[in-house]
C-alpha cells in the first residue's frame, strides 16, 4: 500500500452535481493525506486502508463488488441507490450482492481470505470490531476526514463503537432501533387515545384491550427479538449488558433480572400466550390477532405494504427513562480492496457518495445517522419520524471483538429459557452471565494477543 | 458398506483367475491405474479433509487470524472437562443427538418397511402412491423446516387449529416445549425421509425369490409366518444397510432443529452438529469444532461396528 495520492486534475464524473461535490472534496486532499501518513502503524498486523483518499476516482474503469445484507423491506431502497450511483459514475460500476445477514457474516471472512470477497460493503456497527480484529476490513479514517465527518454530526452514541484500537472502521449510514407498533383499530375500540408511554399506562392499555375483547394484546416472543427487547429495558433502567472493555458480562444485574421479570409477567398476566414460536408475534400482529408488538423499524416497509391501520411509537419506559437497543449499518472497505490503490479509491468514492444519501435511505425504513439528513423531508415524512424522541436515547453494544458470537449462546438462551418458564429469570441470567464472562475472557486473549 | 460388498466378489474372482502371463498379478500398476480417478477424488475430498481436521483439532484455529497456536489435545480436554465452558453445550448437543437418534431410528425402519410391504403388493394406483410417499424426500431441509415450523406453530399453526376443531388439546407447544419438540422433530424427519428407506426396502423385497414364498405356503405358513421366516431373513443385508445409514443420518441431524426450533426450549434441541456448525462457522473456533467432530465421528464408528456385529452374529448363528 502506497500512501501516494493520485493526481486530481480532472474529474471524469459526468454529473454536474457530483462533479461539484467531488471537486469540493478534493480540496480536502491535504487533510486526508495527513491522516493517511499519520496512521502508518498497523495494529495487530492490520493492513492499512488509509491511502490518501482524494474524494474522486480517475483510474481505469472498474467494477466494484459490493456486499450487503439488505434482503428485506430495505432491499429495494438499496437497489435504487446503487442504480443512481452507477448512473452518475462513468468509470465505476457497483455490483450489489445482497446476502441475508447471518450468511453474510459467515461468508465475508472466508471469501475475503480467499481473495474472492467484496471490495466494499455494509455491515452492522457491532460487527466492525470483530472483523477489524480479524483483518477482514481496514480503517477508513481518511474517508471520514475527507467528508469532514465528526462525532457531533451523527446521532448520539453511533460514532464511538465504530472505532477500534483508535481507528475508524465504518462510515455510519443509518441507525435502527426497536419501536412499538400498535393496531389503531384495536386501540380505538378499547378507548385508548394515545400509545402508552410507561409501564403503568402500558399495563392499563393491555387491560383495556382485553376488556374490548382482544384476549392476548401483547404477544411476548421468546426468540428474536426477545433479547433486544430485554436489552432495551435493561438500558432504560440504567443497566449495562457488557463491560465497555469486554472483560465481563453484567446483564444478570438487578436491572437485568427486573427487565426479564417484567417480560415474563406479560405472559403470566395473560397479555401474551405462552410459547410464542419464532415470528409468531409479528405474524399475529399483521393478522390483527394481537394489538401491540415491539419490533425493529426495519419492519415498517413490510407493514406499509399491507392495508393494516397501524401506529408506531417509541418503546414505553419500563425502566427509568426512554431508550432502546439500536444498531447501525456501516460502510466498510475490505483488506482485499485495500491492496489495490484503484479499487480502494473507487470504493471510497462509493462510500462517500452513499454516506451523503442518508436521507434517501429513510425509504428503507431506517433512521438516517447524519443529523443533517434527519432535517430533510425524506426523513420527516417517513413513518419512523414518530420515533424522534427516542433517537437521542439509543444504546449500542460496545465495540468488543467476538461479542456478536457470545450473545446468542448466552443471553439469548437465558431469555428463551426464562420466558418458556424453564428457569427463573435470576437463575437463567446468572448462569448465562458466568458463561458469557468466560467466553469474553477467551476472546480478549484470542484477539488481544 | 459399499466398499465391503464390492470387495468380496473382486477377491473371489482373483482367487479363481488362472495364472496366465499378462494377468493383473504381473502388472500390479494396472489395477492402481484403474483405481486412480476414484482414489484421487477420495484423497482430495475425503482423506485430506479428515487428516486436516485432525490437524486443526490440535490448534486454536481461526482461519481469519494469523496466529493459530498449537494447543495439543487441549481442545479435546476442554470438551471432556466438566469445568470448561465448552463442556455443557457440547454434551448437551451429544445428548440431544442421542435422544433424536434413539427416537427416530425405530420409526425410520418400521414405517418404511411397512410402506414397502404395501407398495410391493399389486393394486391399482400403486405407482402413484409410490411417488407420493417418496415426494417429500426431494424437498430440501429448508423447505420442509419452514413449512412445518408454520404448521406446528403453537398459537397460529394449522396443526393446533385442526386439533381444536376435533376437541383435542389445541395449545401444545410443538416447537418450544419438551417432549413435544422431540415428537415434532422425529415426526417431520420420518415424514420427510421415509420414502428413501422405503425405496431401498422395496428393492430388497423384490430381490426375495418368489419360490421361497411358494415353498412357505406349501409348508402351510400363514402371512405372518412367511413374513417372519421368509421376508425378514431375506431383507437382512438390506436392513443392516438401512439401519446403519439411518443411524448416521439421524446422528447428523441439524437443519430441522436449526430451522424449526432453533434449539429451543433453551438449548435442549441443539444437536451435536448444531453445536459444531456454530463453533466452526459462526464463532470460527475451528479447533474446538474439529475436536468435537472427531468425538462424534468416533462415537458413530463404534456404533456402526456394533450394528454390524449385531446383524452378523445372528446370521452366523442361523447358518
Amino acid at each position: 500500500m502506497s500512501p501516494t495520492p493520485r493526481p486530481t486534475v480532472q474529474s471524469t464524473v459526468p454529473s454536474a452535481l457530483t462533479r461539484r461535490r467531488f471537486l469540493g472534496l478534493s480540496a480536502l486532499t491535504t487533510a486526508a493525506l495527513v491522516t493517511g501518513c499519520g496512521g502508518g502503524q498497523g495494529v495487530g498486523g492490520n493492513e492499512e486502508g488509509v491511502g490518501g483518499f482524494t474524494g474522486e476516482y480517475d483510474g481505469p474503469a472498474l467494477t466494484l463488488a459490493y456486499w450487503n445484507g439488505f434482503t428485506g423491506g430495505d432491499g429495494p431502497a438499496m437497489i435504487d441507490l446503487v442504480k443512481s450511483f452507477n448512473e452518475e459514475q462513468e468509470d465505476i460500476t457497483v455490483e450489489s450482492n445482497p446476502i441475508s445477514w447471518p450468511d453474510f457474516y459467515q461468508r465475508l471472512p472466508a471469501a475475503t481470505q480467499a481473495g474472492k470477497g467484496p471490495d466494499v460493503g455494509a455491515m452492522h456497527l457491532d460487527q466492525l470490531s470483530t472483523n477489524a480484529a480479524r483483518n477482514i476490513i481496514v480503517a477508513v479514517d481518511d474517508v471520514a476526514e475527507a467528508l469532514e465527518l465528526e462525532e457531533g454530526d451523527f446521532a448520539p452514541a453511533v460514532w464511538q463503537p465504530g472505532i477500534y484500537n483508535e481507528k475508524r472502521y465504518g462510515i455510519p449510514l443509518d441507525v435502527h432501533c426497536l419501536a412499538m407498533y400498535y393496531n389503531k383499530d384495536h386501540f380505538e375500540k378499547a378507548g385508548i387515545d394515545e400509545p402508552p408511554a410507561d409501564a403503568a399506562s402500558f399495563d392499563e392499555a393491555c387491560k383495556k384491550l382485553q376488556g374490548a375483547g382482544y384476549d392476548t394484546p401483547f404477544w411476548m416472543p421468546n426468540l428474536w427479538p426477545a433479547h433486544i427487547m430485554f436489552l432495551s429495558i435493561l438500558w432504560q433502567s440504567g443497566g449495562e449488558p457488557y463491560a465497555e472493555d469486554g472483560s465481563e458480562a453484567t446483564f444478570a444485574s438487578e436491572e437485568g433480572v427486573a427487565a426479564l421479570t417484567w417480560m415474563l409477567e406479560q405472559i403470566e398476566k395473560g397479555y401474551s400466550p405462552p410459547n410464542v414460536d419464532a415470528d409468531a408475534q409479528y405474524l399475529a400482529f399483521k393478522n390483527n390477532k394481537t394489538s401491540i408488538t415491539w419490533d425493529g423499524i426495519w419492519q415498517i416497509n413490510d407493514l406499509q405494504a399491507t392495508d393494516m391501520n397501524y401506529g408506531i411509537a417509541p418503546l414505553p419506559v419500563i425502566g427509568n427513562e426512554i431508550g432502546s437497543w439500536a444498531n447501525s449499518h456501516n460502510f466498510f472497505l475490505t483488506s482485499q480492496a485495500a491492496g489495490d490503490q484503484d479499487r480502494s479509491d473507487a470504493s471510497k468514492v462509493f462510500i462517500a457518495w452513499m454516506s451523503e444519501q442518508s436521507a434517501q435511505w429513510s425509504k428503507a425504513g431506517m433512521i438516517p445517522a447524519l443529523n443533517s439528513a434527519r432535517e430533510e423531508a425524506a426523513f420527516k415524512e417517513s413513518p419512523q419520524y414518530a420515533l424522534l424522541e427516542q433517537i437521542d436515547k439509543l444504546h449500542f453494544l460496545p465495540a468488543v471483538p467476538g461479542l456478536g458470537e457470545v450473545t446468542p449462546v448466552t443471553l439469548e438462551t437465558a431469555v428463551n429459557k426464562a420466558l418458556l418458564g424453564q428457569e427463573s429469570p435470576e437463575e437463567a441470567l446468572s448462569a448465562a452471565q458466568e458463561d458469557a464472562t468466560e467466553l469474553m475472557q477467551k476472546n480478549l486473549e484470542k484477539y488481544g494477543g | 458398506m459399499a466398499v465391503e460388498t464390492a470387495e468380496a466378489p473382486a477377491s473371489a474372482s482373483a482367487r479363481e483367475a488362472p495364472k496366465a502371463p499378462g494377468s493383473l498379478r504381473d502388472r500390479p500398476f494396472t489395477a492402481w491405474l484403474f483405481l486412480a480417478p476414484y482414489l484421487a477424488l477420495f484423497v482430495v475430498f475425503v482423506l485430506g479433509p479428515i487428516l486436516l481436521g485432525l490437524w486443526i483439532s490440535l490448534h486454536s484455529w481461526d482461519f481469519n487470524l494469523p496466529r493459530k497456536p498449537f494447543v495439543g489435545i487441549n481442545n479435546y480436554k476442554d470438551l471432556l472437562d466438566p469445568g470448561s465452558v465448552s463442556f455443557g453445550p457440547f454434551w448437551n448437543g451429544m445428548q440431544a443427538t442421542g435422544i433424536f437418534t434413539a427416537a427416530s431410528v425405530p420409526f425410520l425402519l418400521a414405517v418404511p418397511l411397512g410402506i414397502a410391504l404395501i407398495m410391493n403388493e399389486k393394486f391399482p394406483g400403486r405407482n402413484a402412491l409410490r411417488a407420493i410417499y417418496f415426494a417429500p424426500y426431494v424437498l430440501g431441509v429448508a423447505v420442509i423446516g419452514v413449512l412445518w415450523r408454520f404448521l406446528l406453530d403453537a398459537n397460529i399453526g394449522l396443526v393446533n387449529f385442526l386439533a381444536g376443531l376435533v376437541s383435542l388439546p389445541d395449545d401444545t407447544a410443538w416447537l418450544s416445549s419438551l417432549p413435544a419438540a422431540w415428537v415434532s422433530l422425529v415426526w417431520v424427519t420420518v415424514w420427510w425421509t421415509l420414502g428413501f428407506n422405503a425405496v431401498i426396502f422395496l428393492a430388497g423385497l423384490q430381490d426375495i425369490p418368489r419360490e421361497q414364498y411358494e415353498a412357505a405356503r406349501v409348508d402351510g405358513a400363514g402371512a405372518w409366518q412367511s413374513f417372519r421366516n421368509v421376508t425378514l431373513p431375506g431383507l437382512k443385508p438390506v436392513t443392516m444397510f438401512v439401519t446403519m445409514i439411518t443411524i448416521i443420518a439421524s446422528a447428523n441431524m441439524f437443519g430441522q432443529s436449526y430451522i424449526m426450533t432453533n434449539g429451543a426450549p433453551g438449548q435442549e434441541t441443539r444437536t451435536a452438529i448444531f453445536y459444531i456448525a456454530e463453533q466452526g462457522l459462526q464463532t470460527f473456533e475451528m479447533g474446538t469444532a474439529a475436536a468435537a467432530s472427531w468425538i462424534l465421528t468416533l462415537t458413530l464408528m463404534i456404533l456402526s461396528v456394533a450394528v454390524f456385529f449385531i446383524f452378523r452374529d445372528k446370521d452366523e448363528a442361523r447358518a
